[in-house]
């Protein structure tokens, strides 16, 4: 569905995107996942025709962006970072009008409409006022109109940011269904349960480049221990503990306020800790997840 | 298939096969917000130029007694200057449809952003607004010409209609260069400056009303480079049935030249905007 080799965007001696090369399979859920500013909105606007690539080679559908922009276009939903609803127009008229872009017939768009407001839970919201709306359900309109021409691919920036948690499992929820309907769904995030909820497959990405690749699991075994023990002590107190402990983990994370050692055996860390003598605040044991990757990743341990 | 499409035939969402083709996508937009604000429109639309009329060419002019040789050959002040304020009128929607819309399509609800995501582009974008500049100012103007031929200011009915179908390219001779304007300024405090330093002293100083060579040959010469007063005396001399072909080839030459640039230079601008 989409390949990148290559692929570069600078916005004059500021290089956005250093070089990534991308390859995405029909019917899956892709995640782009890294800070704000590592590439990941870049890349998504040039996959979405509306940022020429400064170099590399960008495929989408098989077509170059470049020349078949407004064909590509016509098959790609895009859920964009911010929303860029008409606020003046009530939620179906955002949708009708939508629709219309696409080239789609008057009667048609309308029954796509009811079905979409159904499929979003917005049917007992169709003429309200966009700006009555909740973010939560702002988003969900942005996701309906963004289906009208029925997409194989729906690219979606930043789906949940400043959406609170039960909204956000809304989205998710739907997001889900999609992708099992088969559309391909191509998303980035800063949130890593969000990646690990909804990604087959991730990148992550950090100052421009990819630096990891894989399924959300497959990152996690590659780059992380089977589990962390997370210790709490006083403030200020993490680095000058960390040499005392660092022997008992594969590996050790200190962040200002706990200590991560990483380990397949996360309660026998911990009762090693405390045989030393150390009393922790407080202690956890949890599995590894995409976030440590992360850090591992593109954090400390690059300095270390 | 699925259950958020699974009903009714599927056609294929395309891309526009042409520029106009894009453009009429938009149609169903404009019409809807059409439907969304006409209510407020019809006061600024329709009673504000009665007003004007009323009170500058009926009861103001009733004061004035000039010589029809002074007034460009019309008999009356009310005939001299009910085209001004018709062309004035054309301009004015182009001014409140492209200033503040504008700004609000691009920068406070980014529904451009919106529109360039679908298979549309810039050039679209552009021909769907300005058409819907100029059919609503050709509305406007129409229903003001109406009720002034019912004050007999009008020598011919031809001259009538060319003068009405002169107020869509003078629309669209101020909505290109206002729409580039609003598409290249950062905030909207600018806008202050085009109202009070554009549109008010154009509407002022152009052969609205009063001949502009009571100005003196020197602001007569600035008054001649507005492109309001290329409206105002092409529109005057069409009701008045004066017509001198030189001028009204200039006339027209100097609106569709002016259109032409600034609706190409707003493509490219919105396009600039959009696409990075």
């Amino acid at each position: 569905m989409i390949s990148a080799r290559g692929l570069r965007k600078s916005f004059g001696d500021f290089e956005a995107v250093r070089g990534i090369d991308v390859s995405v399979r029909p019917g899956v859920a892709f995640g782009f996942l890294g800070p704000n500013g590592a590439g990941k909105s870049s890349t998504m606007r040039m996959i979405c025709c509306v940022s020429p690539p400064s170099d590399g080679e960008l495929r989408v559908f098989g077509m170059d962006p470049g020349k078949d922009g407004p064909k590509i276009k016509a098959r790609l939903g895009v859920c964009p970072q911010e929303d860029t609803l008409d606020v003046e127009l009530n939620v179906y008229d955002n949708l009708y009008v939508y629709g219309r872009y696409f080239g789609l017939p008057r009667a048609e768009v309308k029954g796509r409409i009811e079905e979409l407001l159904d499929f979003v839970q917005l049917t007992e919201k169709a003429k309200a006022k966009v700006d009555d709306l909740s973010g939560g359900m702002k988003r969900r309109l942005t996701i309906a109109r963004s289906l009208i021409n029925r997409p194989e691919i729906l690219v979606l920036d930043e789906p949940t940011t400043g959406l609170d948690p039960q909204a956000r499992h809304v989205i998710w929820d739907r997001l889900f269904r999609l992708k099992q309907a088969g559309v391909t769904l191509l998303l980035t995030t800063h949130y890593m349960d969000e990646a690990e909820q909804l990604c087959d497959e991730l990148v992550v990405m950090d100052q421009g480049r990819i630096v990891a690749h894989g399924t959300p699991l497959g990152l996690i075994q590659e780059h992380s221990t089977r589990e962390v023990a997370e210790l709490r002590f006083g403030v200020g107190e993490h680095e000058a503990l960390a040499a005392k402990v660092e022997d008992l983990a594969e590996r050790i994370e200190v962040l200002p306020d706990r200590l991560l050692l990483y380990s397949d055996n996360g309660e026998a860390v911990i009762e090693a800790v405390h045989s030393r003598d150390l009393a922790p605040v407080a202690t956890l044991v949890r599995r590894s997840s995409l976030e440590d990757v992360f850090l591992h990743l593109t954090g400390r341990t690059l300095v270390d | 298939m699925t259950d958020y499409a699974d009903a009714g035939p599927a056609t294929a969402p395309t891309a526009p096969s042409g520029l106009v083709a894009g453009a009429l996508r938009m149609g169903d937009y404009w019409l809807t917000v059409l439907a969304r604000t006409w209510k407020g429109g019809v006061i600024t639309t329709f009673v504000t130029p009665f007003f004007y009329v009323l009170a500058l060419g009926v009861l103001l002019g009733g004061f004035v007694d000039a010589d029809p040789a002074t007034l460009e050959g019309a008999s009356t002040y009310l005939a001299f200057v009910a085209p001004g304020m018709v062309a004035a009128h054309a301009m004015t929607i182009a001014f409140a449809d492209l200033t503040y819309p504008v700004m609000g399509m691009l920068k406070w609800q980014r529904i451009y952003y919106s529109m360039i995501a679908s298979p549309l582009a810039p050039s679209h974008i552009v021909l769907a607004q300005l058409g819907w500049v100029v059919l609503r100012a050709l509305f406007a103007c129409g229903v003001f010409l109406l009720v002034l031929a019912a004050f007999g200011v009008f020598e011919s009915v031809w001259g009538v209609l060319a003068a009405w179908l002169v107020q869509g390219l003078v629309a669209l001779a101020f909505a290109t260069p206002v729409m580039l304007f609003s598409l290249s300024i950062k905030g909207e405090e600018s806008f202050a400056l085009i109202f009070r330093l554009g549109m008010i002293p154009l509407t002022l100083f152009s052969g609205t009303f009063f001949p502009i060579g009571n100005l003196g040959p020197v602001l007569e010469a600035v008054a001649m480079a507005s492109p309001l007063w290329h409206g105002v005396d092409l529109t005057r001399m069409l009701t008045l049935g004066e017509l001198d072909w030189g001028p009204v080839a200039i006339h027209l030459a100097y609106l569709g030249i002016l259109a032409a640039v600034c609706w190409w230079l707003a493509i490219r601008k919105l396009a600039e905007r959009l696409v990075s």
